[in-house]
């Protein structure tokens, strides 16, 4: 196997501690607003299989506000749809002078794929069930706002673990830092083997007990089509694992509370609790920029 | 290949000087052995064979066995000749000890007519071993309509299968283990439960989720191995083989049909007894097969069972595929390694040097056993008058395998840059020498 080019960031499972808490100093350190033009001249790529609207648009604010040329390119309407292979789409963006390919794929592994047959750094904006490490940067950046540091914090994630990208990199993010993180979901979601994803991961079936003393409650996204089925039912999440303001309560009182959305309101959570004063869903999104900025200046060795 | 000993087709030889292991007759000691006219003329103790010889193959320090036999080879012809051809294929079988394999029909199209499996073994198709086609055991392997056994059978196929896919319909499978009993002609089950193993592309576990792959359960193939042993035990004189065996439950239930003498065999791979479904490592396609690789616990028992004579044979489950089929997606990659030119250097490196298993036991997992499974009659030992089908090999020489040098047609194999101990020397084929190492 090829080595991994440089700079690119795949996912947060085999990043250091140190790797991570710089690339969030970084991150505190930019504003799009008043950003200083560390990507002029780089052609930044947005590879994009799959839908997505923050993570696209993040990613293109944040190299744009850093001067960055960008292109998006996506499935429809590309030579993908021609049965182009992954790595000749690459080797193609490579030619017009691609410095960087941001990537979302629905396969788990294709930045990898893309990582090894490549000389310039690849970013991970999601890999189907696998990682989507910008996305626990984030969260990470918006915990470090509300809290005074990640040690001893209690944190409990809720919904379809099995399906999610953002579940795993979150759990490999928070472990090394020292948090103590609680997945729950049912059996259908959250298999026992969840348990080994992390050192010191902790599983529960019940939402009260995963909740109860929690600094940050992280939602997932529950796709009502993989409900289908299963044995559990779309009411009977409902009536089990559902974010409502009693569950929160258990919660200490300054909790917060995580969704990287799209949110289902009436389904993971109530609309009392996604537009209430615990609710930092909208400041998730705001935050993605500065923490994409720090990606992308770090991956194309800009930052400073 | 020496060009020499190719051109020259000596009426006979004797190979002179080796430590001969002939599992199914019991020998383990310094033998000669002469080959005539294709056949084996004697067998015997040091400088005390009787007939003259044409010309001699000096083994001393080496050991002299029956050819190998793998069960489970895919040939990829006709129809993908770019992945695999049967001349090609069979070069590379001779590098590795082979001296006959048998062939999948899961090619496009299927072999499942008497006109294909003719096809397969027509002198043309450039076989440089011997070719035992396996023929579909339902028209197009759809596992609906039972193809013509007793037709293929007369053509050549020496058993049937839908390997690639199961036989999954309870009646659909009962129904060729019945045929097969008339005919004396084994079943091979590819199993996997493929209602459970939709969008899968490795072992259900820590490392698929970590990875965010979908994985196989063992269940898939523990549940059609033991609803397979169950129907072979209730339909008499019925042969089950179970192909490509890869988890400890399914073990269990060949156990369980052995201990009721029901007519249940099963193979074992080199990368099932070697590698775990760790391995795959950052989705690394090479290491992507079906079934995939396993659990430790797995491995384990499989290690007790090639030990303990539940499995029958050693089978590589060759299945070449071209680089454009492997450097993609991990999910979207083809399922399959090549085997044929590390299989026993496998075996000796890991099941012999590393657990222990004798050199004899290992021996008969490539010879006795897989003759036994599929009925080939005259080979698998050097008794007299069998063909003269022998490997000759060093289990102590040290060497690295290099994909690019490989003989088949793709490289897709994991073990790119191994260091190995044990190296086929010589390939005999019915007395000619078809691969003699540099």
């Amino acid at each position: 196997m090829n080595k991994t080019a440089r700079g690119s960031l795949l996912g947060i499972e085999h990043l250091e501690e140190k790797e991570i808490l710089g690339l969030l100093k970084l991150a505190r350190r930019m504003n799009p607003l008043k950003a200083r033009p560390l990507l002029r001249n780089k052609r930044v790529v947005l590879l994009f299989y799959e839908a997505s609207t923050r993570t696209r648009s993040s990613f293109e604010i944040a190299a744009k506000s850093m001067s960055a040329i960008t292109t998006l390119v996506q499935a429809s309407g590309s030579s993908i749809e021609k049965g182009e292979s992954l790595l000749d789409t690459g080797y193609t963006l490579r030619a017009m002078g691609a410095d960087a390919i941001v990537i979302r794929h629905p396969a788990a592994g294709a930045p990898h794929l893309m990582a090894q047959h490549l000389d310039i750094p690849i970013i991970n904006a999601g890999d189907g069930m696998h990682e989507h490490p910008s996305q626990a940067l984030l969260d990470a950046f918006t915990i470090l706002k509300h809290k005074k540091s990640f040690k001893g914090l209690q944190v409990a994630i809720i919904g379809d673990i099995y399906h999610s990208r953002v579940a795993r990199s979150a759990c490999h993010l928070l472990t090394k830092l020292g948090v103590r993180v609680t997945l729950c979901g049912p059996p259908e979601f959250m298999p026992e083997v969840a348990a080994t994803l992390a050192p010191g991961l902790h599983l529960s079936r019940h939402a009260e007990e995963a909740v109860r003393g929690a600094d940050v409650i992280m939602l997932l996204r529950v796709q009502k089509e993989r409900l289908a089925g299963q044995e559990i039912g779309l009411q009977d999440y409902i009536a089990h694992y559902q974010l409502t303001p009693a569950r929160l309560k258990l919660a200490r009182r300054d909790a917060i509370v995580m969704h990287p959305g799209p949110i289902i309101r009436g389904l993971e959570l109530t609309s009392e609790v996604a537009d209430g004063p615990q609710s930092v869903i909208v400041d998730e999104v705001h935050n993605g920029v500065p923490t994409r900025m720090a990606i992308l200046a770090q991956a194309l060795g800009t930052a400073r | 290949m020496s060009a020499k000993s190719q051109s020259r087709e000596a009426a006979s030889l004797l190979i002179k000087g080796g430590h001969v292991i002939d599992p199914a007759a019991k020998i383990n000691a310094p033998m000669d052995v002469l080959l005539r006219d294709g056949r084996v003329a004697e067998v015997a103790p040091p400088n005390k064979v009787r007939g003259s010889a044409d010309e001699e193959f000096d083994a001393r320090g080496l050991i002299v066995a029956p050819g190998f036999i793998d069960l489970h080879v895919h040939l990829r012809e006709p129809g993908q000749s770019y992945k695999e051809t049967i001349a090609s294929g069979t070069a590379a079988a001779a590098v590795g000890g082979f001296t006959s394999v048998c062939t999948m029909p899961n090619t496009a199209p299927v072999v499942d007519t008497a006109d294909w499996v003719a096809w397969l073994r027509h002198p043309e198709r450039g076989a440089v071993v011997n070719v035992f086609p396996i023929a579909a055991a339902t028209s197009r392997s759809r596992g609906a309509t039972l193809t013509d056994f007793a037709a293929l059978q007369r053509a050549g196929a020496v058993a049937v299968t839908d390997d690639g896919k199961p036989i999954l319909d309870d009646e659909v499978m009962r129904a060729a283990l019945r045929l097969g009993a008339e005919l004396n002609l084994p079943v091979v089950q590819h199993a996997e439960d493929t209602r459970l193993t939709a969008h899968c592309s490795m072992h259900e576990g820590p490392t698929s989720f970590r990875l965010g792959l979908r994985g196989m359960s063992a269940a898939a193939e523990a549940n059609i191995v033991d609803r397979d042993v169950t129907l072979a035990q209730q339909i008499r004189e019925s042969r089950l083989h179970v192909a490509h065996l890869s988890t400890s439950d399914a073990l269990k239930a060949v156990r369980r049909g052995k201990r009721a003498k029901a007519r249940v065999t099963c193979e074992v791979t080199p990368h099932h007894f070697t590698l775990l479904d760790e391995d795959v490592g950052e989705y690394n396609t090479n290491f992507k097969m079906n079934p995939p690789l396993r659990s430790a616990t797995d491995r384990e028992a499989i290690l007790v069972a090639l030990a303990d004579g539940t499995v029958d044979a050693i089978a590589t489950d060759h299945a070449p595929h071209a680089t454009h089929e492997k450097e993609v997606e991990f999910e979207r990659a083809a399922f399959g390694i090549t085997g044929l030119e590390t299989a026993l250097a496998l075996a000796i490196t890991k099941l012999h040097r590393e657990h222990k298993i004798p050199l004899a036991r290992i021996v008969e997992l490539f010879t006795a056993g897989p003759a036994r499974v599929f009925d080939l009659r005259s080979r698998g030992s050097l008794a007299r008058g069998n063909f003269a089908d022998v490997t000759i090999f060093d289990p102590k020489k040290r060497w690295t395998f290099e994909a690019a040098k490989s003989r088949s047609l793709s490289h897709n194999t994991p073990f790119d840059g191994w260091q190995f101990t044990g190296k086929v020397v010589a390939t005999i084929v019915s007395g000619r020498v078809v691969y003699r190492a540099e």
